[in-house]
């Protein structure tokens, strides 16, 4: 991945009139409208809405998982619309850190071999690999949890591996998708805590998709999506 | 690149044991019968031509009458032994003539008795026939002219009669004819036909004709070609020669024949040879349907790993690291299962081996053969499978339940 980061006065993410349409003609569903977001880097976003509001396919797109109908998605400065499929996955692999709602953790596979995951397509020999793994699951507060399967550990604790196998690359972002979903509301507070404090301490940029207010109110900007639009940004409780 | 894939793929293997194993189990049952058919069909044929070379590798059999079919030969005057002297004689190329009459007989020894074949000749019928003394001594001269009553037994005739008791020296019975041990032939084993070789005694074939026959006639006429002679030349020699003694006209069939030893030996390997091949094609098939074993387990994995896969799409793997991931996932298994069939083959082979009294012969080139097409098989029914994987949309399968 050539791509250079621009100036770091530059926001991180740059929407710019995106809309996304699936199927066509009078099939079409048109899922964006004509988006426009910025996202600067140590941001904490939370994005709300009802199903069907365009948070989902919005994250998709923001994640490259997903390319725009029309419209600019700048990210770091590089149009991302005009990549390949492979250049988008070297993207996501270099600079996206992702956590999903249903964690998506290797069934028996130890805590430690799901954290290096990543490292390992991003080829990080052995020793250094293991070293970061170790280093990410102790900064969720699972050190000497390393060796457990997934089956081994509760809800929460498999959201907090997944979360350190999303930071175990230093991403540039955290695109969380609904990341408390799963969770009991003790659980999702724990989680959301951790991420805040992620945010504030190292200033990572996260960028999360929830339809829990309490949950949403971690965050320092919260977007609301409705229809396909968005409906307005405002400051988050926590500031 | 190659290295990771190895070793996601083989993490992969070890979470799902118990289903590799099972994978794995139609390549090794295909490979390990691939080689058993070859190494067992390679160990017939090597153990037929031994035993034909055990006969004498250059023996010709000049017998009377018109072979009819296997075992089957029409009725025809016997030889005499001016015939077995006049080839000796007449015929070039030929390194030994030994004239031979015999007859089923039952040897007693005290109480035991054995039914064997009795053959009178002399002591050309020993290399004619290409059997060394294990103990004792040949006939002597004077033996042979006046008709002694001697004999020389084969290794099973000794075992039957005497076990573990020294037989030299003793005397048996054959009959009514009482004879002395002076010699013991050098075990053959059995012979292709199964028959035991070792089965017989060898008494002079004056004392043959005199004491059991009661006639002169010579049954039977053993030449052994000289080596580097021709044996075909040799064999025609002796059937123009045996025309004109025996007095056929042009215009009428033999009423003998002559047998290389050499041409048996021959039709006998080439049978064997093609029934390996048979067995081996079969077994090949075998072979086949473990890969699409493998192809149907690899694509039931992937659709049981969608979201994994979608994952692994999601966080940067690339399109061809997740094909070769899962290709190599089925190389491995494979691969490894072509090991495991080798290693099947050989206790197989020398277990059916001593079970069948077969040398066990270890063909290198097929294990070499069977193992690479195990890999190849991996690679050609992984591929579909691991495309299917590695083409899938990201999202959807995340999405996928």
């Amino acid at each position: 991945m050539s791509a250079q980061p621009a100036t770091s006065a530059a926001p991180l993410i740059s929407l710019r009139d995106v809309t996304k349409v699936y199927g066509q003609g009078q099939a079409a569903m048109h899922a964006l409208r004509g988006i426009d977001l910025d996202i600067e880097p140590g941001a904490f976003v939370a994005m709300m809405g009802p199903s069907g509001s365009g948070k989902s396919t919005c994250m998709n797109i923001l994640g490259c998982l997903d390319t725009p109908t029309a419209g600019s998605y700048r990210f770091e400065g590089v149009e991302v619309g005009t990549l390949s499929r492979n250049q988008r996955a070297l993207l996501r692999r270099n600079y996206i850190g992702f956590v999903f709602q249903g964690f998506n953790l290797l069934a028996r596979t130890s805590a430690l071999e799901n954290v290096e995951l990543p490292l390992i397509y991003r080829g990080i020999p052995l020793a250094r690999r293991h070293a970061r793994a170790r280093a990410a699951l102790a900064a969720v507060g699972l050190s000497g949890w390393e060796s457990h399967s997934s089956s081994e550990l509760s809800g929460g604790q498999q959201q907090r591996v997944a979360i350190a196998r999303a930071l175990v690359t230093e991403p540039a972002v955290l695109l969380a998708d609904e990341p408390t979903g799963n969770l009991d509301t003790a659980r999702s507070l724990e989680i959301m805590e951790l991420l805040a404090r992620f945010n504030s301490e190292q200033g990572i940029t996260i960028v999360m998709v929830t339809h829990e207010a309490e949950m949403a109110a971690f965050a320092r900007q919260v977007v609301h999506f409705l229809d396909g639009h968005v409906d307005g940004a405002q400051s988050g409780g926590t500031g | 690149m190659l290295w990771n894939a190895l070793l996601l793929a083989l993490r992969e293997i070890r979470r799902n044991l118990m289903r590799s194993a099972l994978t794995m189990l139609g390549i090794v049952i295909g490979v390990a019968s691939v080689i058993v058919m070859v190494n067992l069909g390679s160990g017939a044929t090597a153990q037929v031509g031994e035993q034909i070379s055990s006969l004498g590798s250059n023996l010709l059999m000049v017998r009377t009458g018109q072979r009819l079919g296997f075992g089957q030969r029409s009725e025809a005057e016997l030889f005499d032994i001016d015939d077995a002297d006049a080839i000796d004689r007449e015929v070039g190329g030929i390194a030994a003539v030994a004239p031979g009459a015999s007859q089923p007989m039952t040897a007693i020894y005290g109480n035991r008795n054995w039914s064997t074949t009795v053959t009178g000749s002399d002591n050309n019928y020993f290399p004619v026939g290409n059997w060394t003394l294990a103990k004792g001594r040949e006939f002597s001269p004077s033996e042979l002219r006046a008709g002694a009553a001697v004999c020389i037994l084969g290794e099973g005739v000794r075992k039957e009669l005497f076990g573990s008791q020294e037989a030299l020296g003793e005397k048996l019975r054959l009959n009514k004819l009482s004879c002395q041990v002076i010699g013991l032939l050098e075990a053959k084993g059995q012979s292709a036909g199964g028959r035991d070789q070792d089965d017989l005694v060898v008494i002079p074939l004056r004392t043959f004709w005199r004491r059991v026959a009661g006639n002169q006639d010579v049954q039977m006429i053993y030449v052994s070609a000289r080596e580097g002679a021709s044996t075909s030349k040799v064999q025609r020699d002796i059937e123009l020669l045996m025309r004109e003694r025996r007095r056929i006209a042009a215009n009428e069939d033999d009423d003998f024949n002559v047998r290389d030893m050499k041409e048996i030996a021959e039709a006998l390997t080439g049978t064997t040879r093609v029934l390996t091949t048979l067995l081996g094609a079969v077994a090949a098939v075998s072979l086949l349907v473990g890969g699409i074993g493998i192809m149907n387990i690899m694509l039931v994995s992937v659709t049981e790993r969608t979201r994994e896969i979608g994952f692994r799409l999601a966080i940067g793997a690339l399109e061809r690291e997740v094909l070769l991931q899962f290709l190599v996932e089925a190389v491995v298994l494979s691969s490894f299962g072509g090991l495991l069939g080798i290693l099947l083959a050989v206790a197989t082979t020398y277990g059916l081996a001593a079970l069948m009294g077969m040398p066990a012969l270890l063909d290198a080139g097929i294990m070499l053969l069977a193992f690479l097409f195990s890999a190849a098989v991996g690679v050609i029914f992984g591929f579909f499978p691991a495309r299917k994987a590695a083409r899938q949309d990201p999202i959807e399968a995340l999405r996928y339940e």
